[in-house]
């Protein structure tokens, strides 16, 4: 590229506030009548054709939400939502399983290109059939699944992994190829009446990615799934549900993005997990919603449960985040440990900038003997940005040898932005140990002239410094997400310094 | 509320045939719109998530007796001392004259404040007598001593005592408070303590709570502390069948300084809860909580602090520490340490353990021909002294040695 057409783009991403993926594709869309009712929840299963159990399942869920309350224990503060007054489905008008790039939408294809995922992945994305199976670049591959606002787009690489026995693919059209396996797992992690959102989910939730990973398989390449909100007025509530059979291995990603508005758009996911004897999980997810301008008008509503069963002997589920999008952040990635010596992990690095909030952290449940679990979380505050980390460690009283280590660190930039930590420790096993430090404090004056002496910006330094206070966490990250998610730590903080 | 569904019906219906004393008027009817309005908190509130009040609610007290007992006391140990028997305060057994609570008007009620603090507004409610201790600007008092005794013959009363305690500009005081009644008696000791401490005033006080084995103690302390001023609380919860103890502190001028620490000894059937807040209102304080629970048997221990730091409070050095020790199966601790933080300039940190004693440590004392009784005994001991090292007064020290000691034989026997 150019530098002045560099320049120019630079300079533009910095007067949009920095978010560079807040435009919004023209597109023909299809909705649903707005507001939220029984028939709603009907039209969504009838449109996706499903099995009666399932609608059943969806009003069951619908008719619980009826009687829930909102939760209103957390750090955040937003105005009531109006449920009535958003759409419920939205996708692009698009004919099933284009053969070549010429039948896909062409705007569609703009849209992916401007997320900046690369032309041949983008070929792949839009589902072109036998596309690059094999890259050129000699990269590793990676299979996506797109979900672009209540629908899977496209999912790649499915013939490979198919191979191996891997399902990889929406979790409407798992419902068509797998229902035992959905119907066996389904809400049996996050059941339909665990909160106030979950419920919400579950009624009239759309789509999201469904992985069954065989027994004794380790998953050839990352899967990952690219949500994107696009249409106005509407909520994105999709479901994603991950298997890994005895001895299997998988690694999935997450990333998230939507358009600049002034309006607030709501975002209810859940992410069930489960893993048997054996089988590892690593869920690595780069929140970056659009997170409302400088002076918080806008931005998306995060309001997600994300729990991971594991039920197997010796089984693993880490999850990692890296949380910089969002008006609000209201997401607690949790491990229940049945098994015996199953061990859960939580990485997290979260941001607040300007008026953003993040209430966020994580549950771990020790209930078989020998569990373990590490929690990890980094929150950084800049601007007028309030980040809380509320996290819960169990130990039930047959967790004999059980093991916890927590450390929290709050990272304060600016004198109007707040951090907090809210953890619980509950401990009724004697032989159980459970160890938790947090600390709060600001850039050091130090650490700071030291980088100006040699020549950094104060920007750049502040970059450098947080990059370092997150490194234990980014190092958890599949590397070219760990360089991405470097670059949004950056972008986030611009403007919080000076 | 309606009447019938508010869990403080009894303690209502009792402050109702309550005589009122002047100085409790003001106080008295904001206790009673407090609880009148929410009644006790149940487990549904978050600052009770751990703790349940349910058995206080229900159970039923009765009235002091109208004859004054005259129990053995403990040997003096101070230079004057205060002695409270059954609740009410005994000026024939105090070597302190004291001092009318209606002369603390202009403390009364203006340090806690009983809409967010439900033990306090109870306090608030019922509270009949108490101990006004004024210590004039620059005076230095030396130790004093409260001593709150109930008898056997007493039966299972309910007394609430809010006591005042300030201290002028310089002042400085050692209080050291015991709290003792029988075993066997289901009675509810549910003092108050408003705490004022004046610009560079340094308050020491230390709290030895060996409540009867079947009592309830409910008790918040509330301490309001000005520049350069200094509190330092240790508070240990030996005693009780369940015991909650509050302390809430607010840094108020620059340069404050305050210490919360405690030791919670928690044998079999009890529960212990220890909460704190300190709130940093004001630049350049600093803050310091250890705290220790040892727990055995089927028990229960509780630790629950909050430091909340002001946006105008910048450079706080805050620490907060919080272990337990479970010795049994059947034990249970719950911690939630929290900080809330609207400054940049501060260093914060709080740490949290739970577990066993240590396997090699006991193993090391054993091979060296400790027998293992009294390894476990010198562990323990050894786990303790980080929190009861912050006691500086000699006195109180000892008084807290030997109130230590005589858990363990307790619970060794």
């Amino acid at each position: 590229m150019p530098a002045v057409t560099e320049t120019i783009e630079t300079v533009q991403s910095v007067a949009e506030g920095g978010y560079k993926w807040g435009f919004e594709t023209d597109i023909e869309m299809e909705f649903a009548p707005k507001g939220l009712n029984e028939d709603i929840v009907r039209f969504i299963s009838k449109k996706k054709n499903e099995p009666e159990w399932l609608l059943e399942w969806r009003l069951k869920a619908f008719a619980l939400w009826k009687t829930m309350k909102e939760p209103d224990w957390a750090a955040v503060n937003y105005p009531p939502i109006d449920y009535q007054d958003a759409y419920y489905y939205a996708a692009p008008v698009q004919k099933a399983g284009p053969k070549s790039l010429d039948e896909v939408d062409p705007e569609l294809l703009k849209t992916y290109a401007k997320l900046g995922i690369p032309l041949k992945e983008q070929a792949i994305l839009a589902g072109v059939e036998g596309a690059g199976e094999s890259p050129a670049d000699g990269r590793l591959p990676i299979a996506i699944d797109a979900v672009f606002d209540s629908v899977s787009v496209a999912t790649t690489f499915k013939g490979r992994l198919e191979k191996e026995g891997i399902i990889f693919c929406a979790i409407s059209e798992a419902v068509q190829n797998h229902p035992d396996l959905v119907r066996q797992y389904l809400g049996s992690v996050v059941p339909q009446a665990d909160n106030f959102f979950a419920a919400l989910n579950s009624a009239v939730f759309t789509d999201g990615s469904f992985v069954y990973i065989p027994k004794g398989v380790r998953c050839p390449m990352e899967l990952s799934t690219y949500f994107r909100i696009n249409a106005k007025s509407t909520g994105q509530f999709e479901r994603t549900l991950i298997i890994a059979d005895e001895g299997s291995t998988v690694s999935y990603l997450e990333g998230c993005t939507a358009p600049m508005r002034d309006e607030n758009q709501l975002h209810a996911a859940v992410v069930e997990l489960v893993a048997l004897d054996d089988a590892s999980i690593k869920y690595s997810t780069v929140q970056n919603w659009y997170p409302g301008d400088a002076e918080g008008k806008g931005g998306i509503y995060n309001f997600v449960t994300k729990r991971a069963a594991c039920r197997g002997k010796r089984s693993k589920v880490s999850w990692t985040q890296v949380e910089t999008g969002s008006a609000i952040t209201w997401k607690y990635p949790s491990c229940i440990l049945q098994g015996d010596d199953s061990v859960g992990e939580f990485y997290s690095v979260a941001i607040t900038n300007n008026r953003q909030q993040a209430d966020t952290g994580t549950k771990m449940f020790h209930i078989g003997k020998n569990t373990r679990s590490t929690i990890v979380s980094k929150g950084i505050s800049a601007g007028f940005g309030q980040n809380t980390y509320r996290g819960l460690v169990r130990i039930g009283a047959k967790a004999t040898g059980a093991r916890n280590f927590t450390q929290c660190d709050s990272l304060l930039i600016g004198d109007q932005c707040g951090a907090h930590t809210v953890p619980y420790i509950e401990n009724r096993c004697m032989s159980a140990k459970t160890e938790h430090e947090a600390t709060t404090s600001r850039i050091a004056e130090d650490q700071l002239f030291y980088c100006r002496q040699r020549g950094l910006s104060e920007e750049e330094a502040v970059g450098m410094i947080v990059n370092g206070f997150c490194r234990e966490v980014l190092k958890e990250l599949p590397m070219e997400f760990a360089v991405e998610a470097q670059k949004l730590l950056q972008i986030s903080l611009e403007g919080s310094v000076g | 509320m309606n009447a019938m569904s508010n869990n403080a019906e009894a303690f209502l219906r009792r402050a109702e045939a309550l005589a009122t004393p002047a100085w409790a008027g003001a106080l008295r009817r904001q206790g009673l719109d407090a609880l009148a309005k929410s009644g006790l908190p149940t487990r549904r509130a978050e600052a009770y998530k751990y703790t349940d009040l349910s058995p206080i609610a229900r159970a039923e007290f009765g009235a002091a007796p109208a004859a004054l007992a005259r129990p053995a006391l403990p040997a003096p140990r101070g230079r004057a001392r205060l002695v409270f028997v059954d609740g009410l305060l005994r000026a024939d057994l105090s070597t302190l004259p004291p001092r009318p609570l209606s002369d603390a008007a202009a403390v009364l009620g203006t340090v806690e404040n009983s809409a967010v603090t439900p033990v306090a507004a109870l306090n608030a409610a019922l509270a009949e007598d108490g101990m006004f201790l004024d210590i004039p600007a620059g005076e230095q008092a030396g130790l004093i001593e409260l001593v709150s005794i109930v008898t056997e013959a007493a039966g299972p009363i309910a007394f609430h005592p809010r006591h005042v305690l300030r201290l002028g500009q310089g002042a400085s005081v050692t209080l050291l408070e015991t709290c003792q009644g029988p075993d066997g008696v289901a009675y509810l000791h549910n003092p108050v303590f408003e705490v004022v401490v004046g610009e560079g005033a340094t308050c020491a006080h230390t709290r030895i709570q060996q409540e009867g084995g079947s009592a309830y103690f409910l008790s918040s302390v509330h301490a309001r502390i000005a520049a350069g001023g200094t509190y330092d609380n240790f508070t240990l919860n030996a005693g009780a069948k369940l015991a909650r103890n509050e302390i809430h502190a607010a840094l108020e001028g620059p340069k404050a300084a305050c210490h919360m620490n405690g030791a919670q000894l928690v044998g079999d059937g009890r529960h212990a809860d220890s909460t704190t807040f300190l709130h940093h209102a004001a630049p350049d304080c600093a803050s310091r909580q250890t705290y220790k629970t040892v727990l055995a048997g089927r028990s229960r221990g509780v630790f629950q602090g909050k430091i909340l730091v002001s946006q105008a409070a910048q450079r706080t050095d805050g620490y907060q520490m919080n272990q337990a020790l479970l010795l049994s199966e059947d034990a249970e601790m719950d911690a939630k340490p929290q900080l809330e933080i609207y400054a940049d300039d501060v260093k914060c940190s709080h740490g949290a353990t739970v577990g066993a004693l240590d396997e090699a440590q006991l193993f090391y004392l054993r091979s060296r021909g400790i027998p293992e009784k009294e390894a476990r005994a010198m562990l323990v001991q050894a786990f303790l002294t980080e929190a009861v090292d912050g006691v500086a007064d000699e006195t109180c020290r000892a008084a807290l040695d030997e109130a230590v000691m005589g858990w363990w034989r307790e619970m060794a026997a």
